[in-house]
């Protein structure tokens, strides 16, 4: 074991990312860490390489056949893109929370349970239940739907089902969650709520947002990286970036004048 | 050209009468083309329903049968080897004897006589005597199946003056019908038995068994095989030249004619495996060539149609890809894939080329009782049929075109079903 307390070392750290589709590089030898029980905002204009940075922490990008990741990414001091990594073992320790809310169609219980059933997670029923009780809890759902676990995941308004789909991804206990601008799809409401329990679950859990808001980043980010065209241009304590930017584009970025 | 001084608005508004009547005529066209279409298949459906109606009918005479235990079972010990090969021509013969005296006279006449009733009159009374002994030594009256001339006659098909009947046969003809000793009843032997050489014998169920477990063969094979190279070809291939090659002959598979399928099977089922012929397995086997790739387009269309949104949600969570396509997948495209399954399936019930290849275009009376066992299917029945120089064997040709149709509705009908029953809205 490393003996390195945790808050020293960064839970993620990115070291020289390139990332190519096909010819087009999507992102230039990016250099980032990211420290654990923290919420760290990417922040940047579409295209700018942001989200396809995210799904290089839990490598969803595997699945997209043109896409080639070079450089070193480590969960704990381990490279995450060594061989022998195993990729459902990465991916239960990293969460992942879409753009779009993305239910299963079944019930709302079977959507929380579905993790913690493919891990082996729950010894017994009642383990189970409790999961997905204390998952639900902690998602901030559980009293809106505890009356109709049965009832199907898709019925539930759009906030709702984002919660859902954060209670799916705590249930598994990872130690990274990382959201995919969580908020895009919804309603200003919805969006302050999803915004409070981020910021009650960094206690439990490192996170890892993408954002479209300057103000959503502001509000919940410990942590700011501006991504320009595929560079990492800033990154930085959330106050530093937004209050005294070192980057003429970070600057212009946040002021409005790109993007 | 417009005007350049015209506001946009009058420009637009003067284009709108234009970009109406565009509207109209191409709804007119629209329903002109579906018209003509149901035209057709009115037409097509009538004519083949007013042939094919007249078959589920049969002309039946009644005898009253004396079934005399000296021609039956001379040595009284109810054998059923006797009893089953026993004259009972001649028991009909005397039946028939016995309305016409006058006709037993002349051998010729005698002919004549037993030209009316079907030469399954016989078979009738053998089955009667074979689930009754008791019955032997006493008079009964008999409803027996009339030969198919005089059902055609009575049909109206043939005339009575096309010289297929003599005046007295005509006679004895009226006079059955004026004792009320002819009727009409449903023809359930069409049915119930297998083919025959005599069109009032004929019947479907041989055909419709050999489609079964063709069939049958062609489902247990294809899906499998179709569904898990389409798994495979959309979740785990890599995309190089190899898969594009396959894909590619995947989808010219799907235009290749039937009967080379048929050729096929014949050179590498028969002749190289040195299967049975005329077997509905070989047939299924052929079918099933022909459905894959029917199955294998279907099932990735179905697996692409799912949103990508629920695998990555699955994967997300640390699913393997195994998990994500088996847990969510492909349950959600399950109804695409049955869909598009049934319409294989009945492409494959329609198909006559490929089986006569292989031999299922013999004359087969026994009803095949499984799959080894030599048979025919609906569409090839349909064809051998219509091949018959018979005039009663036209209207059994349509009313296998009914039958065959019908199933095909069925199986159409289930596909609709299965996808309204099982789609599900994410």
């Amino acid at each position: 074991m490393d003996m390195t307390p945790s808050n020293l070392m960064p839970k993620l750290t990115a070291r020289g990312v390139n990332v190519f589709y096909d010819d087009a590089h999507a992102l230039k030898q990016v250099d980032l860490d990211i420290r654990a029980h923290e919420v760290t905002a990417l922040i940047g204009p579409s295209g700018c390489g942001k989200s396809t940075f995210l799904r290089c922490l839990n490598r969803m990008n595997d699945l997209i056949e043109i896409c080639r990741v070079d450089g070193d990414i480590r969960l704990d001091g381990e490279d995450i893109y060594d061989p022998a990594v195993d990729l459902v073992y990465l991916r239960a320790r990293i969460g992942m929370v879409f753009q779009k809310p993305n239910p299963f169609p079944k019930s709302i219980y079977d959507n929380v349970a579905y993790g913690p059933k493919i891990h082996g997670l729950a010894r017994s029923r009642a383990d189970m239940d409790e999961i997905v009780v204390s998952s639900l809890e902690r998602a901030g759902l559980w009293d809106e739907v505890k009356d109709r676990l049965e009832a199907p995941a898709t019925g539930l308004s759009g906030g709702q089902q984002q919660r859902l789909c954060i209670a799916r991804a705590i249930a598994v206990r990872p130690e990274v969650i990382l959201m995919d601008e969580p908020c895009s799809a919804l309603d200003p409401i919805a969006t302050a709520r999803i915004e409070a329990l981020i910021d009650e679950l960094k206690q439990n859990f490192t996170i890892v947002i993408v954002t479209h808001s300057m103000q959503q980043a502001a509000r919940v980010s410990q942590r700011t990286a501006f991504f320009h065209l595929g560079n990492l241009v800033e990154v930085g304590d959330t106050d530093t970036v937004f209050t005294r930017p070192v980057d003429p584009r970070t600057e212009s970025y946040i002021s409005g004048r790109i993007g | 050209m417009t005007d350049p001084r015209q506001s946009p608005t009058e420009t637009i508004l003067a284009s709108l009468p234009r970009r109406r009547r565009a509207e109209a005529r191409f709804r007119i066209y629209g329903i002109a083309a579906i018209g003509v279409a149901l035209a057709f298949l009115v037409l097509l459906i009538g004519a083949i329903g007013s042939k094919g109606i007249g078959a589920f009918s049969q002309a039946e005479i009644a005898l009253d049968v004396t079934l005399d235990e000296s021609v039956l079972d001379p040595s009284g010990t109810r054998d059923p080897e006797t009893l089953s090969t026993a004259n009972y021509r001649a028991v009909v013969r005397a039946a028939l004897g016995e309305i016409f005296p006058e006709a037993v006279s002349k051998r010729r006449d005698r002919r004549k006589l037993m030209a009316l009733v079907s030469a399954g009159a016989g078979f009738e009374l053998r089955e009667l005597v074979l689930e009754d002994p008791g019955a032997i030594g006493q008079t009964m009256r008999v409803w027996v199946p009339a030969d198919d001339e005089v059902d055609m006659l009575l049909k109206g098909a043939i005339a009575r003056e096309s010289g297929r009947f003599n005046d007295k046969q005509l006679a004895w003809l009226d006079r059955l019908e004026e004792e009320g000793r002819i009727r009409s009843a449903f023809n359930w032997r069409f049915f119930s038995s297998g083919d025959s050489r005599e069109p009032e014998l004929a019947g479907i169920l041989g055909a419709i068994s050999g489609s079964f477990f063709a069939l049958l063969t062609c489902l247990v094979l294809s899906f499998p095989l179709g569904v898990m190279t389409a798994i495979y070809l959309e979740e785990f291939a890599p995309r190089n030249r190899w898969t594009d090659l396959i894909e590619i002959n995947i989808n010219n598979l799907a235009a290749v004619p039937s009967i080379v399928f048929g050729l096929l099977g014949l050179a590498i089922f028969l002749g190289f495996m040195g299967l049975t012929r005329s077997a509905p397995l070989v047939g299924g086997m052929v079918l099933a060539l022909m459905t894959l790739p029917t199955v294998i387009i279907a099932t990735r269309a179905s697996l692409r149609a799912v949103p990508p949104s629920i695998r990555e949600a699955a994967i997300g969570l640390g699913a393997s890809r195994m998990q994500a396509m088996l847990h969510h997948t492909l349950p959600l495209a399950m109804p695409g894939i049955m869909t598009g399954t049934i319409i294989g399936m009945a492409q494959a019930l329609g198909e006559s080329a490929p089986l006569i290849m292989i031999g299922m275009v013999a004359f087969i009376v026994d009803v095949p009782q499984g799959l080894l066992d030599p048979a025919s299917a609906l569409p090839v029945q349909i064809y051998i049929w219509a091949d018959s120089p018979e005039r009663a064997f036209a209207e059994k040709t349509a009313a296998a075109i009914i039958v065959l149709l019908a199933f095909l509705v069925v199986m159409n009908l289930t596909a609709v079903i299965l996808r309204r029953r099982f789609e599900r809205r994410w």
